[in-house]
């Protein structure tokens, strides 16, 4: 446990040493806005709400978020950095879970710079702010299940482009599972219980309903479980091409 | 001290390490020297415990490196071949990094920064990010976290590969000042190295040791230890001065220059007084005269070339 929080401490201080933590959240900051404003029709609905700021998130996370993870071990690899920091007395968990945890806090630092939107909408309207916050938990809880894909592809890979298309590939089938269009395209004989199970993986089922103001401890509990796996998945990967 | 016992590691089909076992104690240098690819790194990231091993056990001061990684970890200061460090961090932020990671607080983290810094010369750069800064220094910034924590144990990966010979011969000191109740395992090519820091040698090829002894010892295996080598100012026969003295094996020309002779001796006798009298009796024209301790070269191609055709 000792080195967790100075591995975190080093990785978030290096996104702030390059431009890339500004780039990543300016850049995230116009999109949300160009999302938001422009394609969500915020205006035009007449409604007191964010949901079109939310329910743009998952599309923009697919591209945003590959980019953050796809350096997290890809780079360590090149580097032989790997080889510095697993040969000091740090414990494997700590170092897979300090990367991911600075990635996640810089996407949420990023979450938190959107607050202007909010402010807009209680402005504008009366909101149900109880909903709104539980849909920023949310968006940050799905960002994570993103990023540990992430951690896990690039894990796989010395090549951070290598690991960013894997990654923004896996992460969109796990963004259509729920979808309906490939729900609906399922073969009548495939049994219903499967293609439940096959929808409940999918990121947009448990994001939806967060978004609408739904706050079932279930979704939550999913993305935690989600992320805790493909973490698992990462420290394993590691441990198994570090020879490589 | 550190026991290796029966150590191997296999890649698929090949096997880098095969079965190696020795043991190094407080205050010896040991020079690990072989051929690219024998499988010196390998043997380094085992040790370290940054690869596990397929069969066989590491032991630091008792703590079995896959068992209590932690611990032998702890006792362990590294430099990675090639000494990576993280490129976007200033040599201050980095050491200040190293040393938290290995447990300093406070106040001490200062302290041995600031140590460390003094140590090995860094202080002018470390402001600076080590993506900028030249070989020599990005070197020595990873022998400084390799320090941080004057640990029992260094293992030095090449640690003088691509300095220039002012900064070899302050890696080479700096290392002897280490040394002195330390265990310093240092992997080089660089066999003038061996001589100048080493109290002990392990010549590895293919995976398994094929010669271990003090470089003296190594040296005197040469067939040019207690070799005669003289300079001649004009053309005479040596040999037929020497044909009667049954300690001579050999007159050898130097390849590279045509007056110089190399008169060997067979198994390894001190040959120095006698060819020196007849020398002076039958007036060589000599203008160099002096006796080889043996080349250490000689016995590396030796031992990891017999290997080589034994297979």
């Amino acid at each position: 446990m000792g080195n967790l929080p100075i591995i975190f401490k080093r990785e978030l201080l290096s996104y702030f040493a390059t431009p890339l933590a500004y780039i990543f959240i300016v850049i995230f900051l116009i999109s949300n806005g160009i999302f938001t404003f422009d394609l969500g029709g915020f205006y035009a609905r007449g409604q007191a709400d964010l949901l079109p700021f939310f329910s743009f998130h998952p599309w923009l996370y697919l591209f945003m978020i590959p980019a953050i993870a796809m350096t997290l071990w890809a780079d360590e690899r090149k580097t032989g950095t790997i080889e510095l920091l697993l040969t000091l007395p740090v414990r494997l968990a700590d170092a897979v879970l300090g990367k991911f945890l600075a990635a996640w806090a810089l996407i949420g630092i990023a979450l938190l710079l959107t607050f202007p939107i909010w402010l807009t909408v209680n402005y504008l309207g009366d909101p149900d702010n109880g909903v709104i916050f539980a849909a920023y938990l949310g968006s940050w809880f799905m960002a994570g299940g993103f990023l540990s894909i992430g951690s896990c592809m690039s894990a796989c890979t010395k090549n951070s482009v290598i690991a960013f298309i894997l990654t923004v590939s896996i992460c969109f089938i796990f963004v259509i599972m729920g979808s309906p269009i490939l729900l609906n395209a399922f073969p009548a004989w495939i049994p219903q219980f499967f293609v439940d199970a096959f929808s409940a993986m999918g990121f947009l089922t448990h994001f939806d309903s967060i978004a609408k103001g739904v706050l079932d401890i279930r979704d939550f509990l999913f993305f935690s479980v989600f992320i805790a796996a493909w973490l698992l998945a990462s420290a394993v990967v590691i441990e198994m091409k570090k020879a490589n | 001290m550190i026991e290796i016992t029966n150590l191997t590691k296999n890649f698929d089909q090949f096997t880098a390490i095969d079965a190696l076992t020795f043991t190094v104690k407080e205050g010896e240098v040991l020079g690990f020297l072989g051929p690219n690819g024998a499988g010196k790194s390998t043997t380094m990231k085992l040790i370290t415990g940054f690869l596990s091993a397929s069969h066989g056990t590491v032991r630091i001061d008792g703590f079995d490196i896959s068992e209590n990684p932690i611990e032998a970890k702890s006792l362990m200061g590294y430099l990675p071949e090639g000494a990576p460090s993280y490129g976007d961090m200033t040599t201050l932020e980095f050491l200040n990094f190293v040393a938290q990671v290995r447990g300093f607080r406070g106040e001490e983290i200062d302290q041995r920064v600031q140590h460390v810094l003094d140590e090995v010369e860094l202080n002018s750069v470390s402001q600076q990010t080590i993506e900028t800064l030249s070989k020599g220094f990005k070197r020595r910034v990873g022998l400084a976290q390799a320090i941080m924590h004057d640990p029992k144990v260094l293992i030095l990966d090449e640690p003088t590969d691509g300095l220039d010979p002012n900064q070899k011969h302050h890696v080479r000191e700096l290392i002897k000042n280490l040394a002195r109740d330390k265990i310093v395992i240092i992997s080089t090519h660089i066999l003038e190295e061996v001589t100048a820091v080493c109290s002990r040698a392990i010549i590895i090829a293919q995976g398994r040791i094929v010669a271990d002894g003090t470089p003296a010892e190594l040296e005197s295996r040469s067939k040019y230890h207690q070799a005669v080598s003289v300079r001649l100012s004009e053309n005479y026969d040596l040999a037929a001065d020497l044909a009667d003295l049954s300690e001579v094996s050999e007159v050898e020309k130097d390849g590279e220059d045509e007056m110089v002779f190399r008169i060997l001796a067979s198994d390894g006798k001190s040959i120095f007084s006698q060819v020196s009298g007849i020398a002076q009796a039958e007036h060589w024209p000599v203008t160099e005269f002096h006796v080889s301790r043996g080349q250490l070269e000689d016995v590396f191609r030796t031992v990891t070339q017999q290997k080589r055709g034994a297979q």
